[in-house]
């Protein structure tokens, strides 16, 4: 015991005390959090001030790496894409989602716990084999695009073709994450107390009124916080174009989203330090615009 | 010289572990190598001849003795492996499959950069030397008198690993260019082998008329490779290096030669745009769908592995022509080398030496598929007289072989080949993909090419 001696009248201000403990028990959680996010940002942030060259070797270039990250069109195509992704994307996949989880919660479904599972399945299918699957499924000459052209007669369904190679794209993300956000909706509208529902009963409220009235507002944190997790995955789409690229490599370039950028600069092109500058920009540009969501969201709120 | 402080106290301590007195010859030959190698370290500039290692050195190491990293993708390698262990009893060869070229240069690239976990040997495309060997990451062989190996390979091949004034490995395999072609349809549809470029297009647009669902050519707008051999074969030489100068010409006589021909499949849609390397293309490959295909000599190994209810339907012809003069180039084809953190690179010569060079170690390669790089090897009876089952008894070698006598001379890669191939489908698939003109896609990979090759410090002419 540490008190162990001290005159009980005579205690130290709680405050140390409590900090110090409270240090201790944040410790392993700092420890890791250092090594596994700030360590590589700070790391990041030192490669993006050099540039190593085939020719000339390694060199402190101080912000030149930004000023041509800033100039740089194929960056901002790849920005503007996934803008435009998440500008059509996310509202699609989060009012799917909204529908899912509002119809469940109503009790009016038959086999709720079925759809519940089966809308979660597909973001347990691990990103990468889905996209597979998609794929395949995709295929004009051996998949079930191809055979549903077939039974049609005519080319209606053309996934790989420029106008709707992004379309396509969405159409998995959202495949893969309509239950994933379906859960948090559907959790928060858990937390609804019941008396609410008791009192809309009382006051002759139908269903429509209860979900515009007691559901949807109840649901506005839940949302926010879909949206913010929403906006930052689109930012960081990857996996679904850098995988479909092998099936159609004229449309999917290899600067098409600012992350397969980043990974295509260092891997292929050796060029860390860039792609570390361009992994900060789209980081930075990625916080901002889910802190001004967030700051709007909790203002309606207040 | 600052690696010195590092590296020798290591060698030392290997070394130690050695029993017999051979090893400390041995030993005061890595350091040496060591010391001589850390010297040239201006890259681009010819290194310092390292002190000699003669070939007892080397043999008398390799019976000493001990423990190499070997990276590779090639098939063949643990069969190889198993022979060189027999041969030489003491020596221990871990072998880590990297799967495929792409995965492997990025694997050996950050092993580099971290500079631990370094293979010993390393198999690296011919392509790729360069992007490895200009940094000053691969060790010159000329001081274990690997020079003395020229005669042994076709002359494409030896140039493709002597560049730049030092040797960077010993060619394992090549890959001139032929025609595969389904025999089937082609009869099916009573079509003509075709010898020149002009013949192919004429017999591309009959088998369209026939048959629109087959295509004589596939091509889905990613084959950097296959169209850099093609502009190769029509005499085109938009690369040209000369130490930290790299001229781009993507508009050369021979790339404008064949950019003419070859518009002719995009613009009429005589090729389909199958992914290549997928399962659907396989498929195609088997059933006729893809009706022909141009491209290294390596093929008959993808076929038999990948499409074996092709077989029988395959043969191969030359090459087709501008003019119907043979003419002929290579497309793909790997070498090994010695990675300058190598720490025991004597031994690492050794193995690589006997890898390539041991007429032993060719026969096990050319065993399971393996196309060699080796003159012996591609005049000898055996190989031009082997009949393959999958293309109906077809005596295929003497085809492909002949193939290699023609290779036009002096064509070069890109210092950063691989990147400018990663880029390929961003310039010039975008004229496959819209069906506008090759020579514009071209255009806009030279200029990324010079936009590179300028920030990686060359002066680029183009």
């Amino acid at each position: 015991m540490a008190g162990t001696g001290t005159p009980v009248l005579g205690r130290r201000p709680p405050s140390l005390r409590v900090s110090a403990a409270g240090w201790s028990f944040v410790a392993p959680f700092l420890v890791v959090f250092a090594f596994a996010f700030i360590a590589p940002v700070i790391y990041s942030l030192y490669l993006s001030l050099f540039r190593d060259q085939l020719m000339g070797g390694n060199q402190f270039v101080g912000f030149a790496n930004y000023s041509a990250a800033f100039t740089d069109p194929k960056f901002w195509d790849g920005a503007g894409r996934v803008l435009l992704f998440l500008a059509v994307q996310v509202p699609i996949m989060l009012f799917v989602a909204l529908v899912a989880a509002l119809a469940i919660d109503s009790g009016r479904l038959f086999g709720k716990r079925f759809t519940r599972i089966a809308l979660f399945v597909p973001y347990a299918v691990p990103g990468v084999v889905a996209v597979l699957m998609w794929g395949f499924m995709y295929g004009e000459r051996i998949g079930m695009v191809g055979w549903l052209n077939d039974a049609v007669g005519s080319q209606v369904l053309a996934p790989f073709t420029k106008e709707w190679i992004l379309v396509a794209i969405g159409n998995i993300v959202t495949w893969e994450f309509v239950g994933y956000n379906m859960l948090i909706l559907y959790a928060a509208l858990r937390t609804v107390p019941g008396e609410l529902y008791e009192a809309a009963a009382l006051d002759g409220a139908n269903q429509w009124r209860v979900i515009s009235a007691v559901k949807l507002p109840a649901l506005r944190g839940a949302l926010i916080i879909a949206t913010i997790f929403s906006i930052i995955g689109s930012f960081q789409l990857f996996n679904e174009p850098s995988i479909l690229q092998s099936l159609a490599p004229t449309l999917i370039s290899s600067s098409y989203t600012p992350n397969m950028y980043a990974y295509n600069l260092s891997f292929t092109g050796r060029q860390i330090n860039y792609a570390a500058t361009v992994a900060i920009v789209m980081g930075v540009l990625t916080a901002v615009i889910a802190y001004v969501v967030q700051l709007r969201g909790t203002r309606r709120e207040d | 010289m600052n690696d010195l402080k590092e590296e020798a106290p290591m060698s030392i301590k290997r070394n130690l572990t050695r029993s017999r007195r051979v090893a400390a010859a041995a030993a005061v030959t890595v350091l040496a190598t060591t010391l001589a190698a850390c010297g040239g370290g201006e890259p681009g500039s010819g290194e310092e001849p390292a002190e000699a290692a003669s070939a007892e050195e080397i043999e008398a190491a390799l019976e000493e003795g001990g423990t190499i990293d070997f990276w590779t993708w090639t098939p063949q390698a643990q069969k190889q492996i198993d022979a060189f262990e027999k041969a030489y009893p003491n020596m221990t060869v871990n072998l880590t499959d990297t799967q495929g070229a792409e995965d492997h240069n990025t694997a050996l690239q950050n092993a580099i950069s971290a500079g631990s976990g370094i293979p010993d040997v390393a198999q690296l495309e011919y392509q790729s030397v360069p992007q490895f060997q200009l940094p000053g990451q691969l060790t010159d062989l000329t001081a274990y008198g690997f020079g003395d190996h020229e005669a042994l390979y076709t002359p494409s091949t030896w140039g493709a690993v002597s560049q730049n004034g030092g040797i960077w490995g010993l060619p394992q395999d090549s890959g001139p260019m032929a025609l595969f072609y389904n025999a089937d349809v082609f009869e099916e549809h009573d079509l003509v082998v075709p010898e020149t470029w002009d013949e192919y297009v004429e017999q591309a647009r009959k088998l369209k008329e026939a048959d629109p669902d087959k295509a004589m050519i596939n091509d889905d707008g990613n084959g950097a490779g296959g169209v850099t051999s093609m502009i190769w074969q029509a005499g085109g030489k938009p690369f040209q290096v000369d130490g930290d100068t790299v001229t781009v010409d993507l508009a050369d006589e021979g790339t404008q030669k064949w950019a003419e021909m070859y518009q002719q499949f995009i613009d009429e849609e005589l090729a389909s745009d199958i992914p290549g390397w997928t399962d659907e293309w396989y498929q195609a490959l088997a059933d006729g769908t893809i009706a022909s295909i141009v491209v290294g000599a390596w093929m008959p190994g993808v076929l038999e592995s990948g499409a074996p209810d092709g077989s029988g339907k395959w043969r191969v012809a030359p090459m087709p022509t501008y003019d119907g003069t043979p003419v002929n180039a290579e497309n793909g084809g790997s070498t090994e080398v010695v990675p300058e953190g190598s720490d025991d690179k004597l031994l690492a010569a050794g193995f690589l030496q006997w890898l390539n060079a041991d007429p032993e170690s060719i026969k096990v390669f050319m065993e399971t598929g393996g196309f060699p790089a080796t003159v012996a090897e591609l005049e000898s009876e055996e190989f031009l007289g082997f009949e393959s089952e999958y293309f109906g008894g077809q005596k295929i070698n003497e085809v492909l072989a002949g193939g290699a006598e023609n290779v036009v001379e002096g064509w070069q890669y890109l210092p950063w080949q691989s990147y400018a191939n990663s880029i390929f489908s961003d310039t010039v698939g975008q004229a496959y993909l819209d069906k506008t003109s090759l020579l514009d896609g071209l255009a806009a990979w030279q200029e990324e090419n010079v936009r590179y090759g300028t920030e990686q410090g060359f002066t680029v002419n183009g």
